[in-house]
C-alpha cells in the first residue's frame, strides 16, 4: 500500500469524491486554481473544471452560508474555511441556521455539508492562524465534529463526512498535514463517524486526545513504558456528538485517566471528557482524570508556543503524577 | 440618489391609475383577486394580535401596511420558485396558500408551525437578520449549477442591509450571476431605529450599484407595481441575466411585535404620507367602478370564519412530544441523544 502524508490523503479522497459524485462542488478562498493555501486541492480545478472548484470571494459568512443554500438545493458542497481562525464570521451562519435546519423543520430540510478547516499550532505560524477552538463547535447540536489524526482516517473520515446526511465540521491538525505518513489504500472506502480508535493497549492508564496530540500521547506512551507504565491511547476522532463508550470502557479497566488537548484548558472538550468520566466511572477511578491542556490565554505570538502548548513532557509529568496520586 | 432610482408606481395615493400594467394585473379579475388576498392577510394579522393579548399565542410579528408588498411580490412567482421569508412575510403566504394553522403554532411556539407549506419550495422564516440573503444565492446557485428553472425570492427588512451577510449575499449573486430576486422591504423602521439612523444613503435601490446589479425603487402600497416590478424581476432571472435587488417602499404601521410599542420612538403623524394599500385597492376599485360592497362583507366573514375555524384546531393540537425534541436533531439518533430522549421520558416529558 502506498504511504502518503494526511494532505495527499485528503487531496486524492478529495479527487474520489469529484469524480465519483457530480454533486459534489468544492468552494472556498484560493482552493481552485492555486489548489488551497495547504495544497489539500492542488489540481482539482484543473481536472474538474471551474464549475466543480470554485475560488469564492474573501467572505466566510458568505462561504457557509451559500454552500448551505448549494445543500439545501441538492448539490453536495465541501466548502474549505482557510483556518479555523477565520471561521468566526461563520459562526453565526452555524449557530443560527446550519445546525438547527434539520430540527426546526422537523427534517423536511437538510443540510448535507462538510466544512473543512484547518486548526492548531505548533508551526510557527502568524496570530490568529494557531487556533485549536474545537470547543466553541461543540455546542452546537446538529453538527458534528470530527478529526483525524492519521492519513488513513483523513481519508475514510472525509469520505464519510461527504456521505453523511447531517452538516459536519471537519478539523484539520495543520502540524499534522506533513508530519504524519501513513498506508492509504488507492480506492475509495469510509471510516465511520463516531467511532474513537484504539491507538494502543495498556493497563495502568487512560490517555485521550485527539488531531495533532495524537502523535504527542503515542510518543509518551512509549517513553514511559520504559518506566514501566503501560498506558492505553484513545483517538476520539468524532468530538460531538460524544460517544463515550469506548472511553468508559478503558478507564474502568486502568482506572486513571489523562486527557490532553491543545485548546485552552477552561471550557476545552477535556472538560466535558473529564466529567462523562466521573459520572459513568466514578468507583474505578484511582485518582483524579487530569488534563493537559494549553493554558487560559489567548493563543500566544510563536515564539512562545512551544512552552504554551502540551508536549510529550508534560503528558510524561501528568501521568506520573496521576500514577503516583 | 433618489432622483436616480424615482419611486415606481402604476396608480397614485389615490388610487388613480398612472399607467397600464404589462401583465394585465390591473384588471377587474386579477385586481379584485388582489383584494381578496390582501384582506385574507390583514383580517389574520388584526386576529392574531387580539390572540397574543389573550395569552393565546406567543410574542407575534405584525404586518399590517405591508400587504401590496407581499402579496404583490409573492403572486409574481411561480410555482417551482424559492421564496426564502424573514419573519414578516407570513401575510403574504398566507394570502398566496399557506395554511393558516401553521402560521398560528409557529407563533404559538410549535415547532411543527416551522414546517414549510407542501406545494411550494418556501423555507422556514429567519429570525436572524440578513442571514437567509447568502444562503438564498446558494440556492439559487445551485438552481444554476444544475440548469434548473427556478428562481428565488429572498425578503429582509431595511435593517437588515446594515448586515455583512446582506452585502456577502449582494457579493456571491453577482459574483456568480444566479437567478435571485432579492426583495427588500423599506418599511421606514427597524425596531426604533428609522432609516435615516440606518443609513446615510438616500435609497436602498442605489446600494446594487456596487454589485453592478439592476434595481428598482417601487410603491410597495402599490399592490399592481410590486407585482409589475417583482415578475420583470423574475423573468430577468430566469432568463439567465442574473439577480435583482427591489426595494419596496412601504411603512409598518403597527409594532415591530407585540412586545413592542412604537409610541415609544416614532411621533403619531409619522407614516400619514403613506396611503394604506388596502384602502388605496379599494379606491382604485371604486373609481373603476368594480367595487361592490356584498362582495367585500363576504369576502370578510368568509376569511373570518377560516380563521375562527384555524385558532379552533390549532388550540386542539396535541402538545409536541419527544420525537419532536430529539428525533431532528441529526438522521440518525446519537446513543448520547437516546439516552437523554429516555430521561426526558422518565422525568414526565410527553413520549
Amino acid at each position: 500500500m502506498k504511504q502518503m502524508t494526511m494532505i495527499q490523503a485528503l487531496q486524492q479522497a478529495m479527487d474520489g469524491l469529484l469524480q465519483s459524485d457530480g454533486g459534489v462542488v468544492i468552494l472556498g478562498e484560493d482552493v481552485g486554481k492555486n489548489g488551497g493555501v495547504f495544497r489539500a486541492t492542488d489540481h482539482l480545478q484543473e481536472k474538474y473544471g471551474e464549475q466543480r472548484v470554485i475560488d469564492t470571494p474573501l467572505a466566510e459568512s458568505g462561504i457557509i452560508a451559500t454552500a448551505t443554500g448549494l445543500a439545501l438545493n441538492g448539490m453536495k458542497p465541501l466548502a474549505e474555511i482557510q483556518f479555523l481562525g477565520f471561521i468566526y464570521p461563520a459562526y453565526d451562519q452555524m449557530m443560527t441556521h446550519v445546525s438547527r435546519i434539520r430540527s426546526r423543520t422537523l427534517s423536511k430540510y437538510t443540510v448535507p455539508l462538510v466544512i473543512r478547516a484547518p486548526y492548531g499550532g505548533g508551526v510557527r505560524a502568524p496570530e490568529i492562524h494557531s487556533d485549536s477552538t474545537e470547543a466553541l463547535f461543540t455546542h452546537m447540536p446538529g453538527l458534528k465534529v470530527v478529526v483525524p489524526s492519521t492519513p488513513y482516517d483523513a481519508k475514510g473520515l472525509l469520505i464519510a463526512a461527504m456521505q453523511d446526511p447531517d452538516p459536519v465540521l471537519f478539523l484539520e491538525p495543520i502540524r499534522s498535514y506533513r508530519s504524519t505518513r501513513g498506508e492509504v489504500p488507492e480506492e475509495m472506502y469510509e471510516v465511520p463517524l463516531g467511532e474513537p480508535a484504539l491507538r494502543r493497549e495498556g493497563d495502568d492508564v487512560t490517555l485521550i486526545g485527539w488531531g495533532a496530540m495524537m502523535p504527542i500521547l503515542l510518543e509518551a506512551a512509549e517513553r514511559l513504558s520504559e518506566e514501566a507504565i503501560q498506558c492505553e491511547v484513545i483517538d476520539v476522532r468524532t468530538l460531538y456528538p460524544f460517544e463515550p463508550e469506548l472511553i468508559i470502557q478503558s478507564v474502568k479497566k486502568t482506572s486513571r485517566a489523562v486527557v490532553v488537548h491543545e485548546a485552552q484548558l477552561t471550557s476545552g472538550f477535556g472538560a466535558e471528557i473529564s466529567s462523562q468520566i466521573q459520572e459513568e466511572a466514578f468507583l474505578y477511578l484511582r485518582s483524579p482524570v487530569a488534563r493537559v491542556a494549553s493554558y487560559d490565554v489567548p493563543y500566544p505570538f510563536f515564539a512562545m508556543e512551544q512552552d504554551y502548548l502540551p508536549s510529550v513532557d508534560k503528558v510524561m509529568q501528568a501521568v506520573r503524577e496521576t500514577m503516583t496520586y | 440618489m433618489k432622483t436616480n432610482y424615482p419611486l415606481f408606481q402604476l396608480m397614485n395615493e389615490r388610487g388613480e391609475k398612472i399607467q397600464e400594467g404589462t401583465y394585465g394585473q390591473m384588471e377587474k379579475e386579477r385586481a379584485k383577486r388582489f383584494y381578496e388576498q390582501m384582506m385574507r392577510a390583514r383580517l389574520f394579522d388584526r386576529q392574531a394580535i387580539h390572540l397574543q393579548r389573550q395569552g393565546r399565542l406567543g410574542t407575534y410579528v405584525p404586518y399590517e401596511g405591508q400587504e401590496a408588498a407581499q402579496v404583490g411580490s409573492l403572486t409574481a412567482l411561480d410555482k417551482q420558485d424559492w421564496i426564502f421569508p424573514s419573519y414578516r412575510e407570513h401575510g403574504g403566504l398566507i394570502a398566496t396558500g399557506a395554511k393558516m394553522e401553521s402560521v398560528l403554532l409557529y407563533w404559538g411556539g410549535h415547532p411543527v408551525g416551522s414546517i414549510p407549506d407542501e406545494r411550494r419550495k418556501v423555507f422556514a422564516p429567519a429570525i436572524p437578520i440578513a442571514t437567509q440573503i447568502p444562503q438564498a444565492a446558494g440556492v439559487a446557485w445551485a438552481s444554476k449549477l444544475q440548469e434548473k428553472e427556478e428562481v428565488t425570492i429572498v425578503y429582509f427588512g431595511d435593517g437588515a442591509t446594515s448586515e455583512g451577510d446582506f452585502h456577502e449575499g449582494m457579493n456571491f449573486a453577482s459574483v456568480y450571476q444566479v437567478p435571485l430576486v432579492l426583495f427588500n422591504q423599506n418599511n421606514g423602521y427597524a425596531i426604533s431605529v428609522p432609516i435615516t439612523k440606518q443609513m446615510n444613503s438616500e435609497t436602498i435601490a442605489q446600494k446594487a450599484v456596487a454589485y453592478d446589479m439592476p434595481s428598482v425603487r417601487v410603491d410597495g402600497n402599490d399592490v399592481f407595481a410590486v407585482y409589475e416590478v417583482t415578475k420583470r424581476a423574475v423573468e430577468h432571472a430566469r432568463s439567465g441575466q442574473g439577480p435583482m435587488l427591489i426595494e419596496a417602499v412601504t411603512w409598518r404601521k403597527g409594532a415591530h411585535t407585540t412586545a413592542d410599542d412604537p409610541a415609544k420612538y416614532r411621533e403619531p403623524h409619522e407614516g400619514e404620507a403613506f396611503v394604506d394599500p388596502v384602502e388605496r385597492l379599494t379606491l382604485y376599485l371604486k373609481q373603476e367602478g368594480w367595487w361592490d360592497e356584498e362582495w367585500a362583507a363576504t369576502i370578510e366573514r368568509e376569511v373570518l370564519e377560516e380563521i375562527e375555524r384555524a385558532i379552533d384546531e390549532v388550540e386542539r393540537y396535541p402538545k409536541p412530544d419527544a420525537s419532536v425534541l430529539f428525533d431532528h436533531v441529526y438522521a440518525t439518533l446519537p446513543s448520547s441523544l437516546e439516552r437523554q430522549k429516555r430521561q426526558f421520558i422518565e422525568r414526565g416529558g410527553r413520549a
